[in-house]
């Protein structure tokens, strides 16, 4: 017989539901058709809480929580809309429009990217903010893939990747706060790198930020639905 | 039924937010039973007029004529729209702004000429250090993303606002668009 299953109950948007312990808040959200933004989460993948566009309001907390890594509690009471989060999340892709140089029009993924379509579907039809424009390079060492730091959200997807399924862990963060940098080994060029080539990285690439040579000037959609998969035939094993 | 003023201003873009506005073809005759074109590269009055109702501004503000246009533009204009995402953004022209104006003017003027490499710097107005978007000048009233705004979007934007309604915009279009 299997163990008793420990089960929460909470409401969120104000339906009951019910989830394990283990659960997170955007996870049994979605269980239940509750959409809540994201750009750093990938099923599959564990959850850093990097992006925080799922920011939501949980009733007697003075702060914002983000969904991906709130563990359900007893009791609690979610909202995961409202003028308030939307006045956030909307912030929040403005930041990272400013932050750098986000040329949709020019981009390999114009069209597949989910900053793009993260931004039509807030709201967003302008920044508020002044653009940074900073200096960043191209890295177009590696003969199959490149890493255009300009459309980089610091997601850190393609770091979670490589370490936790391809298990390469070729990818990793460099840097301090806006001075950041997604790097491959110890700042190496891609080409030289210990990369195994799997190509997993670009595929969870939500922009245009690692993409495939081949691709360029062509339609570029990413697939980044294979993890779970993995996840679950190296549980079967 | 009295007429709206429109203008459609061209600043620093590639005159395809102007293309895909005449791209409405057949609806544009629809609509202009409810507009007067009073200043617009397509048409040929040189003034800005004192008073127009709505503007239509393609273009980032990269020169020194750029800016002085736009901040005259806002003053006799009561509705400012920002069309196509170099108005919006900066988008292309912006690109140039990690490095500065000097090193694209020598790179266009000396390196990829063959003959009489000079930078023009006589009539051609100068360009400012940074491409910026036409927020950062002047107050925007409405923004229409996309590279360019698709034919139905023009169309659907100004139908809702001859009719006195602000469109959704976020539902017709976005960056890149």
């Amino acid at each position: 017989m299997s163990p008793a299953v420990d089960v929460k109950t909470l409401v969120i948007d104000g339906i009951d539901v019910s989830a394990r312990a283990d659960q997170t808040v955007l996870e049994v959200a979605r269980e239940n058709n509750i959409f809540i933004p994201t750009l750093c989460h990938l099923d599959g993948l564990s959850d850093v809480g990097a992006c925080r566009l799922c920011l939501v309001e949980v009733k007697n907390s003075p702060k914002l929580h983000p969904a991906c890594v709130l563990k359900v509690e007893e009791g609690m009471e979610v909202t995961t809309k409202s003028d308030r989060l939307l006045h956030y999340r909307q912030t929040i892709l403005e930041l990272l429009f400013a932050e750098r140089n986000h040329v949709c029009s020019v981009c390999v993924v114009n069209n597949h990217c989910e900053l793009q379509s993260m931004a039509q579907s807030q709201g967003v039809t302008h920044v508020r903010l002044p653009y940074r424009n900073p200096k960043l390079t191209v890295d177009a060492s590696h003969d199959r893939f490149v890493a255009d730091h300009n459309r980089c959200i610091l997601c850190t997807r393609c770091v979670r990747v490589c370490d936790e399924i391809e298990g390469a862990h070729v990818w990793d963060v460099m840097g301090r706060g806006i001075d950041s940098l997604v790097i491959t080994d110890l700042m190496q060029p891609w080409a030289e790198s210990t990369c195994t080539r799997c190509g997993k990285c670009v595929n969870v690439c939500p922009t245009g930020a690692l993409f495939d040579k081949s691709k360029l000037g062509s339609d570029h959609p990413k697939y980044p639905d294979f993890v779970p998969y993995l996840n679950m035939m190296r549980e079967v094993r | 039924m009295t007429k709206i003023k429109l203008a459609t201003v061209w600043l620093d873009g590639c005159s395809g937010c102007h293309m895909s506005f005449l791209d409405m073809d057949e609806r544009l005759l629809e609509l202009s039973s409810g507009f007067d074109l009073v200043y617009s590269p397509l048409v040929d009055f040189k003034v800005y007029p004192q008073h127009v109702d709505v503007a239509l501004v393609e273009g980032a503000v990269s020169s020194v004529e750029d800016e002085h246009k736009i901040r005259h533009i806002r003053k006799h204009t009561t509705l400012l729209v920002a069309i196509g995402d170099c108005a919006v953004t900066g988008n292309v022209p912006a690109m140039r702004n990690p490095f500065g104006p000097l090193p694209i003017l020598e790179r266009a003027y000396h390196e990829n000429a063959s003959i009489q490499q000079q930078t023009p710097c006589k009539i051609v107005p100068a360009l400012l250090d940074q491409v910026r978007p036409v927020r950062e000048f002047v107050d925007v009233d409405l923004y229409l993303p996309g590279c360019p705004p698709s034919a139905d979007t023009f169309f659907i934007t100004l139908t809702d606002l001859l009719a006195g309604r602000m469109p959704d915009v976020a539902s017709l279009t976005r960056f890149g668009a």
